[in-house]
């Protein structure tokens, strides 16, 4: 090694650890971790300026196996350590690994100050609407009912929607997508590296062993086209396995329409713009139980973004328009302070 | 009526009123002008945690009590020569607290029927007029007329005319003690520069206080302190949590490390936060965090990006960070935590001091997890403990606890500050990638201390985390002799400390006799009172303050051995006190106060004369 930043083109495989990866077989979070490994050498950042910052559960393993800098913390301050590093290291390009118990549940509160901060980092939330790691109860994003081994009759927890949470806590960058659906995450993980802000990712992830099939609706090949909704800049709001159902808006409220209705047109549809926070706002909440019948697509893809000034640019402006006006620290003159007297 | 002028070498005043009449302000003043004289002194601000508790109660009452002299002072007194009051209730919880035959400066007005009854005066009881006062040296004066009469030309409203009544009551104590008023006017007139109309005012006051003395004939005495024979130098005052802010500061500044503060409000702790926040241009960034966990675990984050991380808070706060701390000891990155101690358990006494969180330093983490301790013993030494909590905490590579209280945080003394210059060496050992070898991020020197590797160095990527590592390369391991290897390893790394730490020394006293009294954080000057004083009467005993409680200088056992008995003062159940018997298996005894309040010299006085002899 030497201390010359490497002008070799990486490859996947830099990214990747002599640690063997201990998830279990069939998880879904190989497959998030083999999306990040790819990306990460078009992103134009080195291994050494990368750092992935986890708290706990199963997907908080994830920096033991990125070649890069990391830090496994504790359950639900992934989030908070980040802050930490990202405030006096802006160059970082930091990311942080976290579930849907260790950032909405027991590190709810990190993730919404963070969020209202807007750090640039990067927040992959895998949500598998479980707890893995504890073998299987219910999570604060289960849906109502479930049958857990600590929820035997059911819970009665009404679930959290993540991205409305995100968005009522004035996140910057929105986005959802899926571990079976590479290239989708792919490039919703470059579009939060290129956002310059806080990028907070769901992702559904199938955890095989405790909620197998959570997600199957979105993600079986004969039920996702009716089931899910991809969202793309500029393009109107249609999904449909023929592709002949959209999404209009009658004042504030969302409609489902029937292309195939004369008196319908694509013209009529809700253009999607990711710039426009109440478009987003409804649209987080397309969050119907996908077995009720009537029920809206659940989109995948980027909600929102916005930019705005990032908390560490604040702050260390702030430091350094403060040695501008008052100069560099004078220690002497500290010691000192005000009023003193001499003794002789 | 002639006045006379009697000399004395010291004087306790305690001031006291309702939380809204500024008598911490009055207090502070009254401070800063004895410390520019040139007096020595001691200062013990007491208020309720209310920010306005019901006026006119005893729940209300605000206090500040100043001890000065000519002669070395080291507490702020235990009774009072001068009771200034403001008001019934601030008599009523007081009087106890005042000198056979001291004197009582009063405010008239807060001795109407509606005060005497909020103070809880009985009907027809008035302590003016009923005797309790008799053989004191009481003088009346209506402040409240008073002041109102010399502001009367002015426009301001009544409400703002009665808020400058403690500055006329400061004026008198001025008269009283042949004092200048030129620093208290020079701090009125800048803290209030945008308002002239208040500074002149409140100026206005502050003269007739200190002319009603010279022209009233109610008192008789003026006093002359003289100034104390300090070690040449320079002198400023100080209180302990603004000697602390500057100690970390200080710190950041000769090790080269940027400091990054991550902390969350918390009484008494938060002056910490606000006197960082004022010097950003020292490259000091503070986070005001979400909550006492994000407080620490952002500092974490701050010295894995090769920052001093430091988190302040109290008790509560503290038990918030602990499961943070446990994995600041597991990664070995530095990082200061600051504990301001408090009345407690839970919530307590928020305002008042106490020392009933050492064992929660010492041992309160799951896991074994050894964190060193070091305790300031004075407010300026809060500068100087914490500054060597910085420099282990850098060269150990180690979370380490500073430990404040309540009573140092807010008390006030004069310091001899140092420059610079005087400031020892701290040294980060930073990690360097090595050719042709993979990098270790466990890998220690002899010290057992690792290297710090810092984020944006190509070649030293590596990934750590609150699992057990394998030894050297930091590795998830569950293999059980790695674990238990690591285990000793961290605590030998602890202990190692002890090599690098200055031994114990007898701060007072002989260094051999009947009784060492061993004490630990703001017990100091009460400790060192009672110790010259019995000195003094021929008693032999020693005092011995322990600045390192985790790990101990390696002498304590020696000096535990040179005398026949030990007695340990704490303001707390019996803590060091378990330390000390579990480490040497000495039967120690203890003395133990848990009221929220220092130690009286007299209490530790009377304790070691109590057992000298048995």
């Amino acid at each position: 090694m030497t201390t010359e930043k490497i002008s070799t083109p990486l490859t996947a495989n830099d990214f990747k650890t002599d640690q063997d990866v201990r998830w279990c077989p069939g998880c879904g979070d190989y497959s998030i971790l083999k999306q990040v490994q790819s990306v990460m050498p078009d992103i134009g950042v080195e291994r050494e300026d990368m750092v992935f910052i986890s708290g706990i559960g199963c997907s908080s393993r994830f920096p033991y196996y990125m070649n890069t800098y990391g830090m496994h913390s504790i359950h639900g301050r992934a989030t908070a350590v980040a802050s930490g590093l990202k405030a006096v290291r802006p160059e970082l390009s930091v990311w942080i690994i976290t579930g849907d118990g260790d950032s909405l549940s027991i590190g709810g509160n990190h993730l919404i100050h963070l969020l209202r901060r807007n750090f640039d980092v990067n927040i992959l939330l895998f949500n598998n609407e479980i707890y893995g790691l504890t073998k299987g109860q219910y999570s604060p994003t289960s849906e109502l009912g479930k049958r857990t081994k600590s929820t035997p009759l059911g819970s009665v927890d009404h679930p959290f929607n993540p991205l409305a949470l995100s968005m009522g806590a004035d996140s910057t960058f929105v986005a959802r997508s899926l571990d079976r659906d590479p290239i989708h995450l792919r490039e919703i993980l470059k579009a939060a590296n290129n956002h310059k802000g806080t990028s907070l990712i769901e992702i559904y992830q199938n955890c095989n062993v405790f909620n197998d099939g959570a997600f199957s609706l979105f993600t079986d090949k004969k039920t996702k086209l009716e089931n899910t909704m991809m969202l793309e800049e500029g393009a109107p709001l249609i999904f449909g396995e023929n592709r002949d159902k959209g999404v209009k808006l009658d004042g504030y409220k969302p409609v489902l329409v029937d292309l195939n209705d004369p008196h319908v047109s694509e013209n009529d549809l809700w253009i999607h713009n990711s710039k426009d926070r109440t478009l987003a706002d409804i649209l987080v909440r397309f969050f119907d139980d996908p077995n009720v019948e009537g029920n809206f697509p659940r989109p995948f893809g980027i909600f929102y973004q916005e930019d705005r000034f990032t908390y560490e640019e604040a702050l260390n402006t702030q430091l350094q328009e403060h040695i501008e006006s008052a100069g560099t620290g004078d220690l002497s003159e500290l010691l000192k302070g005000g009023n003193t007297w001499t003794i002789t | 009526m002639s006045t006379t002028s009697q000399e004395l070498d010291k004087v306790t005043i305690l001031f006291a009123g309702d939380s809204g009449d500024g008598i911490q302000l009055t207090g502070s003043q009254f401070s800063n002008t004895a410390a520019l004289y040139g007096n020595d002194l001691s200062t013990f601000p007491d208020f309720p945690a209310e920010i306005r508790a019901p006026i006119g109660t005893v729940a209300g009452v605000s206090g500040f009590q100043i001890n000065f002299g000519s002669t070395d002072i080291y507490t702020p007194g235990d009774d009072c020569d001068v009771l200034v009051v403001m008001n019934a209730a601030a008599l009523k919880k007081n009087l106890v607290r005042l000198k056979p035959r001291g004197s009582v400066v009063l405010n008239v007005a807060g001795f109407d029927r509606r005060n005497l009854n909020l103070a809880g005066y009985g009907e027809d009881v008035n302590p003016l007029t009923d005797g309790t006062l008799d053989d004191l040296n009481v003088v009346q004066m209506d402040v409240t007329k008073l002041t109102r009469d010399c502001l009367k030309e002015t426009d301001l409203s009544m409400k703002e005319k009665d808020r400058s009544k403690n500055m006329f009551v400061l004026g008198f104590v001025y008269w009283m003690y042949n004092r200048k008023l030129d620093a208290t006017i020079h701090f009125i007139e800048n803290k209030f520069i945008k308002y002239p109309n208040i500074a002149e005012s409140n100026v206005k006051v502050l003269k007739a206080g200190y002319a009603f003395g010279e022209t009233s004939e109610t008192f008789s005495n003026r006093f002359e302190v003289r100034p104390a024979q300090m070690p040449a130098g320079n002198y400023r005052n100080i209180m302990g949590n603004q000697a602390t802010a500057i100690g970390i500061i200080s710190a950041g500044r000769q090790s080269g490390l940027d400091i990054f503060y991550g902390g969350y409000p918390i009484t008494p702790a938060s002056d910490i936060l606000h006197e960082l926040s004022k010097h950003k241009n020292f490259g000091v960034r503070t986070f005001q965090a979400e909550d006492e966990i994000a407080g620490i675990c952002s500092a974490i984050g701050a010295s894995f990006g090769g920052h001093l991380g430091v988190t302040a808070s109290s008790g509560p706060g503290i038990a918030l960070k602990t499961e943070a701390m446990g994995l600041a000891m597991m990664l070995e990155l530095p990082l200061v935590i600051v504990n301001v101690q408090r009345g407690g358990p839970s919530t307590g006494l928020p305002t008042k001091t106490e020392q009933s969180d050492l064992l929660q330093a010492v041992y309160g983490r799951n896991g074994e997890a050894p964190i060193p301790v070091l305790a300031a013993r004075t407010p300026s030494d809060c500068f100087f403990t914490v500054y060597e909590a910085c420099r282990i905490a850098v060269e150990h590579m180690t979370p380490v606890f500073f430990m404040s209280d309540g009573y140092l945080a807010n008390g006030a003394e004069p310091w001899r500050y140092p420059s610079a210059d005087d400031l020892g060496p701290i040294s980060p050992v930073f990690a360097t990638p090595v050719e042709g070898e993979e990098f270790m991020p466990y890998r220690r020197d002899e010290k057992l201390v690792r290297d710090w590797p810092i984020p944006g160095t190509p070649g030293l990527e590596h990934r750590i985390g609150g699992l057990e590592k394998e030894d050297v390369s930091g590795n998830v391991s569950y293999d059980p002799d790695n674990h238990e290897h690591m285990v000793q390893t961290r605590q030998a790394k602890v202990d190692k400390i002890a090599d690098s730490i200055p031994l114990q020394e007898i701060d007072n006293g002989l260094p051999a006799g009947k009784v060492l009294v061993i004490g630990w954080g703001s017990t100091f000057g009460a400790i060192k009172t009672a110790v010259k004083e019995l000195i003094a009467e021929g008693y032999e005993v020693g005092h011995a303050h322990l600045r390192y409680i985790q790990p101990m200088p390696k002498n304590i056992g020696e000096i535990i051995g040179n005398y026949d008995k030990v007695l340990i003062p704490e303001m707390n159940n019996g803590q060091l006190i378990k330390l000390i018997r579990e480490k040497f298996l000495v039967d120690a005894i203890p003395l133990n106060k848990i009221k929220g309040m220092p130690f009286a010299a007299s209490e530790i006085k009377n304790k070691i004369a109590e057992i000298y002899g048995s």
